[in-house]
């Protein structure tokens, strides 16, 4: 079984007023320290989760584009030193649509770059300005075809359910989204998290997020049109041709292990889980000291595993495998998933059922999380 | 023992807040019982629930000694007594063991209807009637408009009223003037049999129960075998004193005077408002007058929120019970809340008194049941039953309504006083629910209705509705007028077309439906949606007369599962379980506590 790398570069050029990802914004990065720094904390990794070839790699952040593509270039060269690369491996780097990053598309594609997910955001200049993003709607187009002329895999993100947008008003993006014909699209509802900027407008009033109702329609909507051109929904928010599908993402829905490096970076080993210092300054010193950026290891019962295994696998049209997890939790599936409500939801037609196979259906993956809470076990759920 | 002629018992009447707390703190001042740094404010307000609700609950007396301007020294009995119908039957007690009172009154405010009552059973127990205008200090005050209205409204001669501001020590030398002036001395025969009513009782953890009492023949010393005549039980008195307001022991009580006795005794169920202290040996022969079992007439089901807490909340009635007999608990188990208890009250005051005191002082979180009142209910022959009579204080424990041969259900007359201008609305409240019109006069600028009323239509919520349409002005109080038959239905409301038994309740037939469609309505709010659309019903028997359906939730999931960081998610689970562990479940919905909590009181809106 081949390998997951995830690296998280953490810096942005501005915070977007919904993120709370582990993003920072730093008037200057030292590169080399960085890139001495990123180097260490995979080669610990690897001394742990060694052996296998690597089958995707993930540059996340923050904004990975904004990465000198020479770090880039080492730190593929250095994975391919440790690991080697399974072939067809896919690695994928997130990119903003400036000017700037994507001059460099053609370098970071020598570089072994061979995916990329921009994040375009909106097709509506007010959208954009509302969801504080650096660019308009030209540059993110102009950012998609340089892309799509230089990349074989390109997909982008929009963030939909804004406030005040309606339904047509999303027919109409989404439409327009769809003609690009690319092969892969990430389409996320607006959440308003804890701690962000959007969190503090909404409670002083500034605005109202759209209604679950509206937001509901418009997820249907989405599933409709996007399966209209197939692109299939094979998570909640995301859309590919068949074959086309995040590998990467893949293997974290599917539970299956992956390393994770650079600040805030999460990773499973076994049943062992991962966590690196969130804050850039702190993970430096972690690796100045320690040589790696862990701040938390933990062996994870199996009853915590298996909780996290189907809250990971249900978000995939897919679903889960209910006697593969019971063999490799030791779990009687009676246990992983109360059977009675099952069978209640499947009724609701919120769930399906095949053999040993179980999932949620097209209208029960907006109420994933209430389904899960139903579906979960109190047992398996630590508290 | 004080010379009969020197003694002066007597209450002080008053609308809440009109001045009866801060008057007494002065008298108390004044005369010297305590010094200035011992007051703190409100001394007889004992319990923080009386201070902040400005209410007093139990009876309360302090001896005064004054020495007036004729040059002798009296001793004074001032008793506080409660101040709420509620607890109207220790009114009469503590009125009975007196022989004025003072009537203070706003100069602002004018007469209130609280006032009028309490005046009123002061005038029956033969009261010398000692007005008093206080809070002549406000600009607002106009006591010359408050002096007509005592003598128009109450018709007792004002003119001789004494003008006070007990917040700015006006007037209190007068006052103490007026009650030793005014106010005849206690009757009473030293050599005959003793005869002592007990005015109150209360637990106090160092002396067990504490009882109140008034001497009216004989006296009352340490070392007496006594017997309580109603109570049927011997106690040996093992301490005799009075409150000044620091407990002090006195040898012994004589005729006329108002103090406190301890005798070993336990449980304050044993030393029951008035009944007849005398001595096991040569004792009086009848009891003294006016002697009433109280009942509970409201009741209610209380439960811990956390299931867990039962035992706590077992202890913690209890020892609240031991202070106060006029409560009564017996177990009650519920589908929906669990354990927990069956109680009753003397009214809604009181019911909230305790649920207040169980929250507070032994910090419990409970759930009430909407209050109910007792029906009697008259039950056909049955094939294994004989034809009987039932008493009923849970909707529950309803009886298969093809056996109900008749309802009767408590009826009480209530006095409501009230500045005209909200006259109109009080009265459609009135005649929303069942009340019959008895009397309506004005005088001034207010109006004096009286109602007959259906208790159930009161307890639900009829105190609030008063309060909020007239702003506050218009008073109220009642009194019990007995059992009339009505048309009376068990009303149950279903969720997802299961019964919910904490909901249900017994109401008119006029009024079901009015009120199961605000049940329904209110339901639809407090049960958040569920994966599937929930029916809410409210039902007579099988015939649903209200309906609400909740709809089916929308949308609740995570857009994105960001770079493998499960943890949040896992949170966010862990965060649901945890709140469905707070929830009663029926069928496959989970309502929230506060759905209930908030279902029953319908009248906060
Ligand atoms: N201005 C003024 N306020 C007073 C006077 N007497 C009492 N009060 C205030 O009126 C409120 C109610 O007084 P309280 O003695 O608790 O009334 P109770 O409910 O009759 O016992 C308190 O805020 C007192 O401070 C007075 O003579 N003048
Ligand atoms: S660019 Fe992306 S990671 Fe950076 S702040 Fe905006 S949303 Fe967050
Ligand atoms: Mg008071």
């Amino acid at each position: 079984m081949a390998r997951a790398l995830y690296i998280h570069w953490p810096f942005c050029l501005k915070k977007c007023p919904y993120c709370d990802f582990n993003s920072h914004v730093r008037a200057t990065v030292e590169v080399d320290r960085w890139k001495a720094a990123l180097l260490a904390d995979m080669r610990h990794e690897a001394t742990l989760a060694g052996g296998e070839a690597l089958g995707s790699i993930f540059f996340g952040g923050g904004t990975p584009s904004l990465m000198p593509p020479d770090l880039v270039d080492a730190l593929l060269g250095e994975a391919e030193r440790l690991w080697g690369f399974a072939p067809g491996v896919e690695i994928t780097l997130e990119a903003n649509p400036s000017s700037v990053e994507t001059a460099n598309f053609r370098i970071l594609k020598n570089a072994g770059i061979n995916r990329v997910s921009i994040g375009i955001q909106s097709l509506d200049n007010e959208a954009l300005g509302f969801l504080g993003r650096l660019h308009n709607v030209k540059e993110a187009l102009t950012a998609l075809e340089t892309a799509q002329s230089i990349f074989e895999r390109v997909g982008f993100d929009l963030i939909y359910a804004r406030p005040g947008q309606s339904l047509d008003q999303w027919r109409a993006e989404l439409l327009r989204a769809l003609s690009f014909g690319t092969g892969h699209l990430s389409l996320y509802q607006l959440t308003i998290e804890d701690g962000t900027r959007f969190a503090t407008d909404v409670r002083q009033g500034k605005f109202v997020p759209l209604d679950d109702d509206e937001a509901a329609d418009m997820f249907a909507l989405t599933s409709e049109l996007t399966s209209a051109v197939g692109l299939l929904p094979y998570e909640i928010s995301n859309h590919a041709w068949k074959g086309e599908e995040s590998r990467h993402n893949l293997t974290y829905w599917r539970y299956q292990d992956y390393c994770g490096i650079g600040p805030g970076a999460h990773g499973r080993r076994g049943q062992i889980a991962t966590v690196r210092h969130r804050k850039p300054e702190n993970w430096l010193e972690a690796i100045a000291s320690y040589g790696h950026g862990i701040s938390e290891e933990r062996a994870l019962p199996t009853s915590e595993q298996a909780s996290e295994a189907l809250l990971m696998g249900l978000r995939l049209r897919e679903g889960i495998d209910l006697d593969m997890l019971s063999q490799r939790f030791a779990i009687s599936a009676g246990k992983l998933v109360d059977a009675a409500r099952l069978d209640f939801y499947t009724q609701q037609g919120l769930m399906w059922q095949n053999g040993h196979r179980i999932g949620v259906t097209g209208a029960g993956m907006p109420l994933l999380d209430a389904l899960l809470g139903e579906l979960v076990p109190a047992e398996l759920v630590s508290a | 023992m004080t010379d009969l002629a020197k003694i002066r018992n007597f209450s002080i009447i008053a609308h809440i807040d009109h001045g009866k707390s801060t008057l007494a703190d002065r008298l108390i001042q004044f005369t010297g019982g305590l010094t200035d740094r011992e007051m703190s404010e409100q001394v007889l307000d004992n319990m923080d629930i009386e201070r902040e609700r400005g209410i007093t609950i139990k009876a309360q007396t302090v001896r005064l000694t004054y020495t007036a301007k004729d040059g002798e020294t009296y001793e004074l009995n001032l008793m506080d007594t409660p101040g709420h119908v509620d607890f109207a039957y220790e009114v009469s007690r503590s009125l009975a063991a007196c022989e004025g009172a003072l009537l203070v009154v706003d100069a602002a405010q004018g007469v209130e209807a609280q006032t009028l009552a309490n005046v009123y059973q002061s005038i029956e127990h033969d009261h010398e009637i000692v007005p008093v205008i206080n809070k002549i200090d406000l600009p607002a005050a106009e006591p010359e408009k408050v002096r007509a209205e005592i003598e128009d409204i109450i018709g007792i001669d004002a003119s001789e009223a004494v003008l006070a501001s007990a917040k700015s020590g006006i007037g209190i030398e007068e006052v103490l003037e007026a009650v030793v002036s005014k106010i005849p001395p206690p009757q009473g025969d030293r050599d005959a049999p003793l005869k002592a009513m007990l005015v109150d009782s209360w637990y106090d953890p160092y002396l067990g129960v504490v009882i109140l009492v008034r001497v009216m023949d004989g006296a009352i010393r340490k070392g007496l075998h006594v017997k309580f005549m109603q109570g049927g039980t011997e106690h040996l008195i093992d301490r005799v004193g009075c409150f000044t307001p620091k407990r002090t022991d006195l040898p012994e009580l004589g005729p006329g005077e108002i103090g406190f006795i301890t005798a070993q005794i336990k449980e304050v169920d044993e030393a029951k408002v008035g009944d007849t202290i005398t001595t096991v040996k040569g004792g009086a022969a009848s009891a003294l007058p006016g002697y009433k079992e109280v009942q509970p007439v409201v009741f209610c089901g209380i439960f811990p929120v956390d299931a867990a807490d039962f035992e706590k909340l077992r202890e913690s009635i209890a020892r609240l019970r031991l202070n106060d007999a006029s409560f009564s608990f017996e177990m009650e188990s519920s589908a929906a809340l669990g354990f927990g208890f069956r109680c009753g009250f003397l009214g809604l005051l009181h019911l909230e008194i305790i649920q207040e005191r169980l929250t507070r002082e032994y910090d419990l979180d409970l759930i009430t049941t909407a209050p109910s009142v007792v029906y009697r209910i008259q039950l056909r022959k049955s094939r294994t039953d004989d034809a009987r009579e039932i008493m009923l204080h849970n909707p529950a424990d309803y009886p298969d309504p093809s056996r109900i041969e008749q309802i009767d259900e408590p009826w009480i007359k209530a006095t409501i006083y009230t500045p005209d201008e909200y006259l109109g609305s009080i009265l459609k409240l009135c005649q929303d629910r069942r009340g019959i019109q008895i009397d309506l006069t004005y005088v001034g600028g207010r109006a004096q209705v009286t109602y007959e009323l259906p208790l159930n239509e009161v307890v639900f919520d009829f105190y609030d509705r008063l309060k909020s349409i007239s702003r506050g002005y218009a008073s109220f109080d009642y009194e019990q007028i007995g059992l009339r038959e009505g048309d009376l239905v068990k009303m149950s409301i279903l969720v997802n077309n299961e019964p919910v038994d904490a909901l249900s309740m017994i109401v008119h037939r006029s009024v079901a439906e009015a009120r199961g469609r605000h049940m329904c309505e209110r339901l639809k709010d407090l049960i958040p949606r569920h994966l599937f659309k929930i029916p809410v019903q409210a039902a007579i028997g099988g015939k649903v007369i209200a309906r609400e359906t909740i709809a089916a939730m929308r949308k609740d999931v995570t857009a994105k599962c960001y770079g493998g960081d499960i943890t949040r998610k896992k949170k966010l689970l862990e965060k649901q379980k945890k709140g469905k562990a707070k929830m009663r479940e029926y069928g496959n919905v989970s309502i929230p506590q506060e759905a209930f909590i908030a279902a029953l009181r319908m009248g906060e809106e």
